[in-house]
């Protein structure tokens, strides 16, 4: 890619990443023929209307789905030759996921939420909690660490998940519109932090549909029917090089 | 993740649906309480054979005549001539080994204690009955050689006849009726307890053999001295097999018999007799316990039909925990853990339970009761062993979800 800066390694990279599903006797198209590459320190806004195919997109970021045609790499590993584990750890480890629907264990402290990815490393660390008490105080919700999901606002809930993302250390965040349910105080919270994690070097790709969200971003993707449609560029990126 | 939190977590998921969780136990729960009150009562009827074996001594024979089962064919007919007492006196004196020897002839008959009246087994026998049977007195005297030579008129009494009969006044001396002819009672045996057949062992009277023949026998009899049975004490150490035999030529040749014709009596082994019979009992207890195994396995499929349940309930949990990371071995295991879990509980209740059964059964049924600490585990490692084997297809079914088709899962 042209707007490749030098000396980054690309994060994620797609070359004609088709998702088709057959309904019936309808084919539909949820992502068709993407190609795009996203280098390590990026911040990447994607939008797009709904039904683009801009959470199919996320999802074959993080490993949870599988492309019916072309292929992706993440952390430059093609993941059709992964096999389960590896992908199993490339989640755990390298990714941290936001999901567009609060995704949090019920009748589970906001702790333990975060502490989940912590618990499937080979081997829990000795500092977990210290560590999810970190993460929790980067958005803010240290002082709701016991409770549980039915116990806290959409917005927190939705903040839990964002220090779940975060708790290890990530080097890859995506947020499938982690803002949605945020009032534009907290919005403007989250963020900065994704704009603070950016600067100390984690690549960052978010769902939005709020043009002052994508103005966090160094570099804007807009989806129309399961293709990219606009790339800015890294706008930062150029601005550096 | 730790086996540890895993429970934890298969806990709090199983304490949210209480009542599913206790009726999906259910099927372990009865499945062990049974297996555990079968395998205890089965248990308990062969220590007690076995106790009665050594209570009886090991080195007791019987002879009776007219042969039942020998070698799986009907021996001779019932009506086979009774032995004599010159037969007991022939044992006695010209097979070495016998240690010694009585003659029994049992009746049943009311006895009678001033308005008192007690049915009960009235047995005639030698002296020698007390060494044979090594069961002696606790109180008064025990029968002598001269009260069987004079026909005396005396009885020793068992345990519980004392009791249903003088209750707190002292039998001794006393004047009882059997079959309206009058006896002095001379002494109580020592307490013998239950058989292994379950009948009360002190529930007997001893009287004389030759009294019992003269005073008490029903019907007239072939021969003048008529011995219903005999039983043979054997000298420690003697080979009871060879004493066996040589007690069988003997009687052959009394009783005119040619040596390979079929026998009209029967010398046994009262230990062997008693050690077919104990087998019998094990067979039978294993097969109720195989029976209560079965129910042990309809409460597995109970499992799995709960865990399909809860695997498809929780699906959503699944795709997120597999989308942070976890493995499928992770989920396969937190499954699998529950199932255990579940089925563990289960095992305990139905460990308590059945063991509360099998206490119960011994004190009214008046069975004797073994809860082995065997049991115990094979009922623990049993019902885990069933919540493996019936968790492993749901359990493996979770593990192998897609994460994104089960994170949006409705
Ligand atoms: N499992 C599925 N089966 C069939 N069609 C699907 C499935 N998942 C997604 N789609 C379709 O794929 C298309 C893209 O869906 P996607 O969730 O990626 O949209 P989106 O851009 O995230 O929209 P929104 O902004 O509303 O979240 C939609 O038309 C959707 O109906
Ligand atoms: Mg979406």
């Amino acid at each position: 890619m042209t707007e490749r800066p030098q000396g980054r390694s690309p994060v994620i990279e797609a070359k004609g990443l088709c998702r088709h599903y057959q309904q019936g006797s309808e084919l539909i198209r949820a992502l068709d023929g993407v190609d795009v590459t996203i280098c390590e320190g990026e911040f990447v806004a994607v939008m797009g209307a709904s039904g683009s195919g801009k959470s199919t997109f996320m999802n074959m970021c993080g490993a949870l789905d599988h492309p019916t045609a072309g292929n992706i790499k993440v952390a430059g590993q093609e993941l059709a030759e992964m096999d389960n584990d590896a992908l199993a750890d490339l989640r755990n480890r390298y990714v941290g996921f936001v999901f567009q629907q609060f995704n949090l264990l019920p009748r589970t402290s906001a702790l333990n939420n975060v502490m989940l990815p912590l618990r499937y490393r080979r081997g829990l660390p000795a500092d977990a909690e210290a560590r999810c008490m970190h993460a929790l105080e980067q958005v803010d919700l240290a002082d709701r660490a016991s409770h549980h999901p039915n116990e806290l606002s959409g917005g927190q809930q939705q903040r839990v998940a964002i220090a779940r993302a975060l708790v290890n250390d990530p080097k890859l965040i995506l947020a499938d519109e982690p803002t949605g349910a945020l009032d534009s105080r907290t919005t403007v919270d989250v963020m900065k932090l994704f704009q603070r994690l950016n600067e100390g070097g984690m690549t960052i790709v978010v769902v939005t549909h709020e043009n002052e969200v994508a103005g966090y971003a160094h570099r804007n993707l807009f989806f129309r029917d399961g293709k990219i449609v606009e790339d800015t560029g890294d706008r930062a990126g150029r601005a550096a090089s | 993740m730790t086996v540890l939190e895993t429970m934890k977590i298969a806990l709090e998921a199983l304490k949210l649906n209480a009542l599913r969780t206790a009726l999906a136990m259910l099927g372990i729960v009865i499945g062990v309480a049974s297996v555990i009150a079968m395998a205890s009562i089965s248990a308990g009827a062969s220590k007690q054979i076995e106790d009665h074996i050594t209570n009886l001594g090991s080195n007791l024979l019987f002879a009776r005549p007219g042969s039942t089962m020998i070698g799986g064919r009907q021996g001779g007919s019932g009506s086979s001539l009774p032995f004599r007492e010159s037969d007991v006196a022939a044992i006695r004196q010209s097979i070495p080994e016998v240690a010694a020897i009585t003659g029994n002839n049992r009746t049943g008959a009311a006895v009678i204690y001033g308005n008192k009246n007690w049915q009960t087994s009235i047995q005639g026998v030698d002296a020698a009955f007390h060494e044979v049977r090594n069961w002696h007195v606790s109180e008064g005297r025990g029968l002598a050689d001269e009260d069987v030579r004079r026909k005396a008129k005396v009885a020793v009494i068992g345990q519980t006849v004392a009791r249903e009969l003088f209750g707190e006044t002292p039998p001794i001396g006393q004047r009882i009726r059997i079959k309206a002819v009058p006896f002095t009672v001379i002494g109580i045996l020592e307490k013998k307890g239950q058989s292994g057949m379950g009948n009360d062992q002190d529930d007997t009277i001893l009287v004389p053999i030759s009294t019992a023949r003269a005073r008490l026998a029903r019907g007239s009899s072939p021969v003048p001295d008529p011995v219903d049975f005999m039983m043979i004490s054997v000298a420690d150490g003697a080979d009871m097999g060879a004493v066996q035999s040589e007690i069988e030529d003997l009687l052959m040749k009394r009783r005119h018999i040619r040596p390979g014709e079929q026998a009209d009596f029967d010398v046994r082994n009262m230990a062997e007799f008693i050690a077919t019979r104990t087998a019998t009992q094990a067979t039978l207890g294993l097969l109720l316990a195989a029976a209560a195994a079965i129910s042990l396995i309809v409460g597995g499929i109970g499992i799995m039909n709960i865990m399909l349940v809860s695997v498809t309930e929780r699906t959503r949990e699944i795709g997120l925990r597999m989308a942070v990371g976890a493995r499928e071995r992770d989920i396969l295991i937190q499954f699998l853990v529950e199932a255990m879990t579940l089925c563990l509980i289960g095992g305990i209740i139905g460990l308590t339970i059945g063991g509360i059964g099998a206490a119960m059964f011994a004190r009214l049924g008046h069975w004797p009761v073994l809860l082995d600490p065997v049991f115990v585990a094979v009922g623990l490692v049993g019902s885990g062993a069933v919540g493996l084997f019936f968790g492993y297809y749901p359990a493996r079914r979770a593990s192998r979800l897609n994460p994104i088709e089960a994170l949006r899962y409705e």
